[in-house]
């Protein structure tokens, strides 16, 4: 079963490394934090209403947190949607899903290698953001000490284990819409009509949480996960946002995921 | 059921809101067989194959693959089983060959042998100089005969093939009527759905003729032409005179000049007697020649409209 799932594993890499959309999107996630340094670099002001926003020339470890932060409104979730939204929904467009189906996989397998792949992604995406903001924050304005959200001063190893951290937490939010994104695609089979979804529903969450007479649910929203690496930049680090986002997006990542399971699993493969 | 039957269907039926595309086939492939699955666009024979593959659930009814179920059992039902519906379909953006790694991934067995296996079927599909590729940028000629290769790959002991030579040029289709031809004499069981007569007629020895959602005939190939009535047509300069001759010989029924010719049924022997009678009479004869129905006027009795249902036509 895990060797199988292994090997349809990467064969889904390896389609997605074969496919345009897939460097569109970590292209985006790399060249942003480098435009991002580029501007600043070029002007005097900077993001200074921001968490760690007016550190940001203190020291290159600041630059990810920031664009993290900059970036969870709709850049990632459109970055991660392109390829969620698309890895089912595309095998319809090719009429490729009865190629596949009809070998010696059962659909809970393809469907299993599917969902690793599309995380992959993901990860890789945030990673990706995330050492490559480090990397030009660097550059530009060396690998100093951070000063974390409480006003202490962290070591710049310390901090770059805080910023491994905060991305593995930032992973999780973002996995809710990478798994919302399936379910579109596995539903609709309309590659465009499942991105479009993904960040409407990423948006929409963004939009609760900031709208009056929601603070009772705000702990609850998939956006409000994204802020929670914030509690490992505190002194002493609170556990609390990351231990609510670890269960508030198992849940984001497990009801889309078992429904578009049950969907795979049971739909017909009909010509489109 | 038996597990050694290939294919056994019984009472599938497959309902999309009020259309019922499928109303309850049987179907029974014998281990051997080139089986045609012959009906008309829109006749349910591409809804049929997609359930017997799994693809698509039936509403009612059972599917056995050498005695597995594949919408119980799922994938290993599919064990020896491999072909296309509606034509091979692959990833455009990857090399024919890389597509054929990536089903040999989906397939179970050593991928280092498989390497090999898809060398040698490249060849045998002629695509081996192609298979570099991209196949999004292939004819539609060199996908069908990719997907013979993928087809095989799985080392198939049932091969179900969905209109296999449709879009092919004469040379094409005369290349994979040759390889069914030759899987078949290897011992592959072939089911092979086509709305081209001539290829059933020339690759099977057993048919299933489908008609909106029903099958109307399955048996024999050689069963169903011998139900069509034999006539025969006479042509003669003096056509009246032989027509008046006609009508009075015994064992003769059912005269109709059409054509400047004269159409009757009669047995063997009515017709011997009737030359000889013709000759006596000095009624000169240009030809008198037994006329069989085809597979085709079979197939449109069967499946056209205004013509009368199968069952009646075959008894």
């Amino acid at each position: 079963m895990i060797a199988a799932v292994g090997r349809i594993y990467e064969w889904e890499i390896a389609k997605l490394l074969a496919q345009k959309r897939t460097y569109l999107g970590l292209i985006a996630a790399t060249l942003v934090p480098i435009v991002f340094v580029v501007v600043l670099v070029l002007q005097t002001g900077g993001p200074n209403d921001v968490p760690l926003g007016r550190y940001i020339r203190d020291t290159g470890l600041a630059v990810p947190f920031v664009v993290l932060f900059f970036m969870s409104i709709w850049g990632l979730p459109l970055i991660t949607a392109l390829v969620a939204g698309d890895i089912v929904a595309a095998e319809s467009h090719n009429d490729t899903l009865k190629t596949i189906l009809t070998r010696s996989r059962d659909r809970g397998q393809v469907f299993a290698g599917k969902v690793l792949a599309t995380l992959t992604y993901t990860f890789a995406v945030v990673f990706a953001l995330g050492l490559v903001g480090l990397a030009a924050g660097s550059m530009a304005w060396g690998f100093h000490p951070l000063t974390s959200l409480s006003g202490t001063k962290v070591a710049p190893g310390h901090g770059l284990v805080l910023l491994l951290g905060s991305l593995l937490v930032y992973f999780l939010p973002l996995a809710g819409i990478a798994c919302f994104g399936l379910m579109l695609s596995t539903v609709t089979r309309n590659s465009a009509a499942s991105v479009v979804g993904s960040l409407m529903f990423a948006l929409l969450m963004q939009l609760l949480g900031v709208l009056p007479g929601t603070e009772s649910v705000r702990p609850y929203l998939l956006g409000t996960q994204f802020e929670a690496w914030h509690g490992f930049l505190r002194t002493p680090a609170d556990w609390a946002p990351v231990i609510r986002a670890i269960w508030v997006c198992a849940l984001y990542i497990s009801i889309p995921l078992g429904a578009a399971y049950l969907v795979f699993l049971r739909r017909d493969v009909a010509s489109q | 059921m038996n597990d050694s039957q290939p294919v056994s269907a019984r009472g599938l039926v497959k309902v999309y809101g009020e259309l019922v595309a499928v109303d309850h086939v049987d179907l029974t492939v014998e281990k051997g067989d080139v089986f045609g699955y012959l009906g008309p666009n829109g006749a349910g024979k591409t809804t049929s194959l997609r359930m017997l593959l799994g693809l698509i659930r039936p509403t009612e009814g059972s599917i056995r693959l050498f005695g597995r179920d594949p919408h119980v059992v799922g994938a290993k039902a599919l064990e020896g089983v491999a072909g296309f519906v509606e034509g091979p379909t692959f990833y455009p953006y990857l090399t024919a060959r890389r597509n054929l790694r990536l089903l040999a991934a989906y397939d179970d067995g050593d991928l280092r042998s498989k390497r090999s296996r898809i060398e040698e079927l490249l060849e045998l599909v002629e695509l081996r100089d192609r298979g570099d590729d991209k196949v999004g940028g292939y004819s539609h000629g060199m996908r069908q005969r990719l997907g013979i290769a993928a087809a095989l790959l799985r080392d198939p002991k049932l091969l179900l093939l969905d209109e296999p030579t449709t879009g092919l040029d004469p040379a094409g289709m005369r290349d994979m009527r040759d390889l069914v031809r030759r899987l078949a004499s290897e011992g592959i069981t072939v089911l092979l759905s086509s709305h081209l007569l001539g290829e059933v007629e020339e690759l099977c020895n057993r048919v299933a003729i489908i008609r909106k959602g029903r099958i109307v005939y399955e048996g024999q190939l050689q069963d169903l032409l011998a139900t069509a009535s034999t006539g025969y047509r006479l042509r003669s300069p003096e056509p009246d005179r032989a027509r008046a001759l006609l009508l009075n010989q015994p064992g003769v029924r059912e005269v109709v000049a059409s054509d400047g010719a004269l159409r009757f049924q009669a047995d063997e022997d009515a017709v011997a007697a009737l030359s000889i009678a013709l000759g006596q009479a000095r009624i000169g004869v240009t030809a008198l020649v037994p006329e069989t129905a085809s597979l085709e006027e079979l197939f449109l009795g069967m499946t056209e409209d205004e013509q009368p249902r199968a069952e009646e036509a075959v008894a």
